[in-house]
């Protein structure tokens, strides 16, 4: 993993961590992207033989800590999105850069609805249309982030 | 390299392993609980993390701080000597009928209440977790903090201690969903349970029936039923009460009055002695046995009168 300049992508994964709890005013917050998400959906799309379920698993479980809900549940939603992702990169990696970003909408959906479920079975909450408005800011980010790793990854010649 | 023949295990094995893992963590997280040690040794290691995520807010902080013109700084200060003017005073009575109180008190008979030790902290991190309300403060196991300890700010119950790390400790809000205060109405002495509803702004009532005395705009005060939370410390404000007959229990709804989308610095409570016969022992962390031995004992002599 740390092979081949392999730090940056774990730094690459802490700064989208510290990025997914950093505190900010409440009304900004409902549109906060998924940025642990699409970040690892990028390093599995470039590098799937390095960045696999099991690194989304770990970054998820570290996100369990971080937010206090139950162990285990950003963890299992972060698996299932990437291993989505991480199947098809060949396909994904011919589309176009906003073809991308619906797929990346449709995963960050799919992970929200994920934990939402797991969150629904363990405690009673109540499904609110605001649960879902990090996909639109995650599907806008989608291309910026896009091509600021895709440089960092040729800059430092992480393969 | 790219290898062409993938080494290790298939994308599918992966997934299945690791969503059992998951699977695992959550029955023992969630429904046995015993992850409650491992948690604050957990909230330890990444708590360098939410000190990193906090730095840029408090960077905005000390900038908002340090760049003010001397006149708002003298217009500031002039507000809050006048406000201190006005508590002066009003400490003034209380110190008056806190005596007057005690002495009542001993002729009746009853325990006398003491003072509590308190602790400021400061918020670390609130959660973005829509699905759980809890934030993170800079107080842990080194300063005393124990689980299940009353947190508050300047105007009511914010929520308690959920885990203990040695540096920072996390704090789950009433607005929870999970979360429970017993409290009573300050007017009448009614008993009703605050329950969170998952919203900042609100806190539900449940099992209240048609009958029960409770008001819209009515203070619900903790009861010190249930020993988490110290007896008389405002919760929340009843906003609507909707006693329609055709449902079994009349619909009460109330507003935190902590303002608990704005804060910043909060009152760690430390009770001197058990509000009742469930409240939690001091805690285990605490290097001082002696002060726990001397707790029992006092409750005991208090049981005996």
């Amino acid at each position: 993993m740390l092979a081949n300049n392999g730090i940056i992508i774990v730094l690459s994964l802490l700064l989208a961590v510290i990025a997914s709890i950093m505190p900010m005013p409440l009304d900004v917050d409902a549109f906060r992207p998924d940025w642990v998400l699409i970040v690892l959906i990028y390093w599995s799309l470039a590098l799937p033989s390095r960045v696999n379920v099991v690194t989304a698993w770990v970054t998820g479980f570290i996100l369990d800590v971080l937010l206090g809900s139950t162990l285990g549940v950003h963890a299992a939603a972060m698996a299932l999105s990437v291993y989505i992702a991480a199947v098809n990169f060949q396909k994904i990696r011919n589309f176009s850069l906003w073809q991308q970003a619906l797929i990346v909408g449709v995963l960050a959906a799919l992970y929200h609805l994920l934990v939402f479920w797991m969150q629904r079975l363990l405690t009673d909450v109540v499904f609110l249309p605001s649960y879902l408005y990090p996909v639109l800011t995650s599907i806008v980010l989608w291309p910026w982030v896009f091509l600021l790793l895709r440089k960092v990854r040729r800059h430092f010649k992480i393969s | 390299m790219n290898p062409i023949f993938k080494h290790g295990p298939s994308p599918q094995h992966r997934l299945a392993f690791v969503l059992m893992l998951s699977a695992a963590l959550v029955f023992f997280d969630h429904r046995m609980g015993s992850f409650e040690g491992v948690r604050g040794y957990l909230q330890s290691l990444v708590s360098p993390l939410q000190y990193m995520a906090n730095t840029p807010k408090q960077l905005m902080t000390w900038a908002a701080e340090n760049l003010i013109t001397r006149k708002q700084l003298i217009e500031e200060n002039q507000a809050l000597k006048i406000n201190e003017l006005n508590y002066q005073q009003q400490m003034m009575e209380l110190e008056i009928v806190k005596k007057e109180n005690e002495r009542l008190r001993s002729l009746l008979a009853s325990p006398l209440r003491s003072d509590t030790k308190k602790m400021v902290a400061e918020i670390l991190s609130v959660d973005s977790d829509p699905y759980t309300h809890q934030l993170v403060i800079n107080r842990g196991a080194n300063d005393g903090v124990y689980e299940g300890q009353a947190v508050i700010d300047e105007q009511g119950i914010v929520g308690q201690i959920l885990h203990v790390g040695t540096t920072s400790s996390r704090v789950i809000l009433i607005t929870d969903v999970t979360h429970a205060v017993p409290v009573r109405v300050s007017r009448n002495g009614t008993r009703l349970v605050a329950n969170g509803a998952g919203r900042i702004e609100r806190l539900s009532h449940a099992h209240v029936p048609h009958s029960a005395d409770v008001q819209s705009g009515d203070l619900l005060v903790t009861s010190g039923l249930g020993g988490k939370y110290p007896e008389g410390y405002p919760v929340s404000q009843v906003i609507l009460v909707r006693k329609d007959e055709s449902r079994p229990f009349a619909q009460v709804l109330s507003k935190p009055v902590a303002q608990i989308d704005k804060l910043r610095y909060l009152l760690l409570l430390w009770p001197n002695k058990p509000t009742s016969i469930f409240a939690p022992k001091p805690s285990e962390k605490s290097t001082n046995q002696n002060d726990k031995v001397e707790n029992q004992v006092k409750g005991a002599t208090n049981a005996s009168e």
